[in-house]
């Protein structure tokens, strides 16, 4: 087997990176960052950690991360080619993409019917759950640590023994009547 | 020297169905083994981590299908452990479901009357509270206030949760910490353990032989207890009876993976799958008009902003739970929780977007979400394809997530229904700018469930139905269902009490049967904790359930 150059793997994380940030995108982190199209304000789910993530086997999709980035640059190609896009050189062509032009992609790879719909829904959903509920961290450790998405959704911190109480959590009163066919156990009759 | 284990009873599933039934087994005098494909965690295991690999993660399954996906236990204690504990009966209209066999789908011999003794069971075994307005969450006091502003009832759920330890946390499906939540770890299960019985964790069946004595072989895998897509070995036990309670969308896989050494299955082993006809809605709260329209207030300037904080659903609107109502215009609206995760992908962004810049200013509101669950009358459309290579899913991730061979095609009239309550759902919080409401979308893993149901269901109808009304497979003596799989059809209500009552109801039959075979076995346990009076009420209804 060829060893694989040390730019294919740039090159693959590049496009999951391009492909995170189009489920949920950030800032861009530097001045002429290709992979994230700074197309919101904060952290998106680069900056939440989605490749090392989906770099967990765990997962199970890490074995397949060379293959998912090649397929989504393919299907970028002829998205291109198909809408008269100019590809940058040296650049995979997926990252070439502008924002838009990525989630009309990733929309194609989604919607009911297309074949790969399951294997793009299932990286979709990883680069998700990096934002939403940091899976490859420690909640509590994600949140001490200003993790963009656990902070961004106002999720409270726990308790010092890790775990959450609150200690405030009802209105108190009656807020409505109660159906009227309702048993004494509190079931529909 | 080939050494066979040999047990009276073997029961697969450690859920309500399996629980139920290797309590009442081995308190009546019968040698009991119970095998649970996950692992076996208690109070102190249970973590506050979204972290693959801590408790959330190790403890239920997201199995996809094509068109239905389904989240389950998986652990000792099933569903249980995982579950919200909202305990409410199903309603009497119910029980005279036409569906889509267009004729009673329930056995004759059981209607809400005759299944109400059986509830009594339940409710004295698993203690259940019902709530009052102090312990209603925020989320669920808003839902109660929304529906009265539009004129409508609503309704404190009746839970399996212990009110005074509860704290509140909203991390029920990664288990309770606190004991609070009354799951089968607290009951049913160490009272079967006290009587011998034997929980097995890690062992996940797969297939069932015949032996040449007239009983079963059951055969199993070990589960690494960390990487569940990797065994390490497998096993026999041979058994006088089996109980199957693996749980809706894994019960009927290990019937047809049998077939071919039990001979042909009923029809109705895996087929009339329902997803209770579930469906979710979220609402963005306008935190302003919350205050100013519904004079809600938590101090701090604070109107609602409490997605976090709860215990699942604590309030639901029961309107349209009348029997008057035509077939598939009956749902339940219902207050609940779903955690980060899988709980906000499906959800879509006011432009109708699951993804985006849009979805992401959603997500900075989530303490503002309000999620909305319709239980709906669907058509039992699910069908099962031939079984994996083991277990009910080719699992992608170490655990949580695997993809099954559920097809789920929703009929017009589940469109229909579905329709109707996301309208209502609309109606109600929309309603002088409270919230903005948007569905789940159904298309990037179908519909979802967290109640499978009837994949194996109870019925008079051969046709139709894999169990006869004693829960026994048609054809194959000995071989009893117990789990939601035996449920026939939609309930419009959380279905964990129905199943335990029917389970609790099935015992007698299942006690004949092994008398039969040569166990010696009495019916008539007292509840877990030694009260009598459920088994007082219940008593009449005995012998004719014993009769084959």
């Amino acid at each position: 087997m060829a060893s694989r150059k040390p730019d294919d793997h740039q090159d693959r994380t590049t496009t999951l990176e391009a492909f995170a940030d189009t489920i949920i995108p950030g800032e861009k982190r530097y001045a002429g960052d290709l992979a994230v199209a700074g197309v919101s304000r904060g952290g998106g789910a680069v900056q939440a950690g989605a490749i090392e993530l989906l770099e967990w086997d765990a997962t199970g999709l890490t074995g397949g991360l060379d293959d998912f980035a090649a397929a989504l640059n393919r299907h970028a190609a002829a998205y291109a080619a198909e809408h008269g896009l100019a590809a940058e050189d040296g650049v995979p062509p997926f990252v070439s993409l502008p924002y838009d032009d990525r989630a009309a992609v990733v929309r194609w790879l989604t919607a009911p019917g297309h074949p790969e719909k399951a294997l793009w829904v299932s990286l979709a959903l990883f680069c998700n759950m990096a934002y939403d509920s940091a899976a490859h961290l420690s909640t509590a450790e994600a949140l001490a640590a200003g993790h963009p998405g656990l902070t961004a959704m106002g999720i409270t911190r726990p308790d010092p023994d890790g775990l959450w109480r609150f200690r405030a959590w009802s209105y108190g009163r009656p807020l409505a009547d109660v159906h009227p066919a309702t048993t004494p156990s509190g079931s529909p009759a | 020297m080939n050494s066979v284990e040999r047990t009276d009873v073997l029961v697969v599933g450690t859920g309500f169905g399996g629980a139920i039934a290797a309590y009442h087994l081995a308190a009546g005098g019968a040698k009991v083994v119970m095998l649970e494909r996950g692992p076996w965690l208690t109070s102190g295991d249970f973590e506050h981590d979204y972290k693959l690999g801590s408790s959330y993660t190790r403890i239920f399954d997201f199995v996809v299908g094509d068109g239905m996906s389904v989240l389950g236990g998986n652990c000792v204690g099933g569903g249980s452990v995982v579950y919200f504990a909202a305990m409410p009966r199903a309603p009497r209209f119910v029980f005279e479901r036409r569906g889509s066999i267009r004729r009673r789908m329930w056995p004759r011999a059981i209607d809400r009357d005759s299944l109400d003794p059986w509830y009594d069971r339940v409710e004295e075994s698993i203690p259940i509270t019902q709530q009052g307005w102090d312990d209603v969450s925020y989320a669920g006091g808003l839902w109660a206030a929304a529906c009265r502003h539009s004129g409508r009832t609503a309704n404190p759920v009746p839970a399996a949760v212990d009110t005074s330890t509860c704290v509140n946390c909203n991390w029920m499906m990664a288990g309770c910490r606190f004991d609070a939540k009354q799951s089968l770890l607290l009951n049913y299960l160490p009272a079967a353990l006290a009587h011998g019985a034997e929980i097995r964790p890690l062992h996940e069946v797969q297939s069932i032989s015949r032996t040449d004595d007239g009983g079963y072989r059951v055969h199993y895998a070990h589960v690494h207890d960390e990487d569940y897509r990797l065994t390490e070995g497998a096993g026999t036990i041979d058994a006088k009876i089996v109980i199957l309670a693996a749980g809706a969308a894994a019960t009927p896989v290990i019937l047809q993976r049998s077939e071919p050494a039990l001979g042909p299955m009923p029809h109705g082993v895996g087929r009339y799958f329902s997803g209770n006809g579930e469906r979710l809605n979220t609402a963005v709260l306008n935190e302003d008009r919350v205050r100013d329209v519904l004079g809600l207030e938590r101090g701090d300037g604070l109107g609602y902003a409490a997605n976090q904080i709860g215990k699942g659903p604590t309030v639901a609107n029961w309107d349209r739970l009348d029997a008057s109502l035509p077939e598939y215009s009956r749902y339940s609206l219902e207050q609940l929780y779903f955690p980060p995760g899988l709980g906000t992908i499906l959800a879509l962004a006011e432009d109708g977007s699951w993804f985006g810049p849009r979805k992401k200013e959603m997500l900075e509101r989530w303490q503002s979400w309000l999620i909305i669950f319709q239980m709906i009358e669907d058509d039992n459309e699910g069908v099962f394809g031939p079984p994996p290579q083991r277990g009910n899913s080719d699992r992608l991730s170490q655990q949580m997530l695997g993809v099954g061979r559920l097809t789920y095609k929703p009929t017009a009239n589940t469109v229909a229904a579905w329709a109707m309550a996301d309208a209502e759902c609309k109606e109600i919080l929309e309603r002088d700018g409270l919230a903005t409401v948007t569905p789940w979308t159904n298309d990037l893993v179908g519909a979802y469930t967290v109640h499978p149901l009837a994949s194996c269901r109870i019925g008079d109808d051969p046709h139709t139905s894999a169990l006869d009304d004693r829960h026994e497979v048609r054809g194959h003596p000995g071989i009893f269902v117990t789990d939601g799989s035996a449920v026939p059809g939609a309930l419009t209500v959380n279905p964990a009490m129905t199943i335990s009552a029917l389970a609790e109801r099935a015992i007698p039959g299942i006690v004949a049967a092994a008398r039969e075979r040569g166990v010696d076995v009495t019916y008539g346990a007292p509840a877990p904790d030694g009260s009598t009076s459920g088994r007082r009420g219940a008593a009449h209804l005995v012998p004719d359930l014993m009769r084959r």
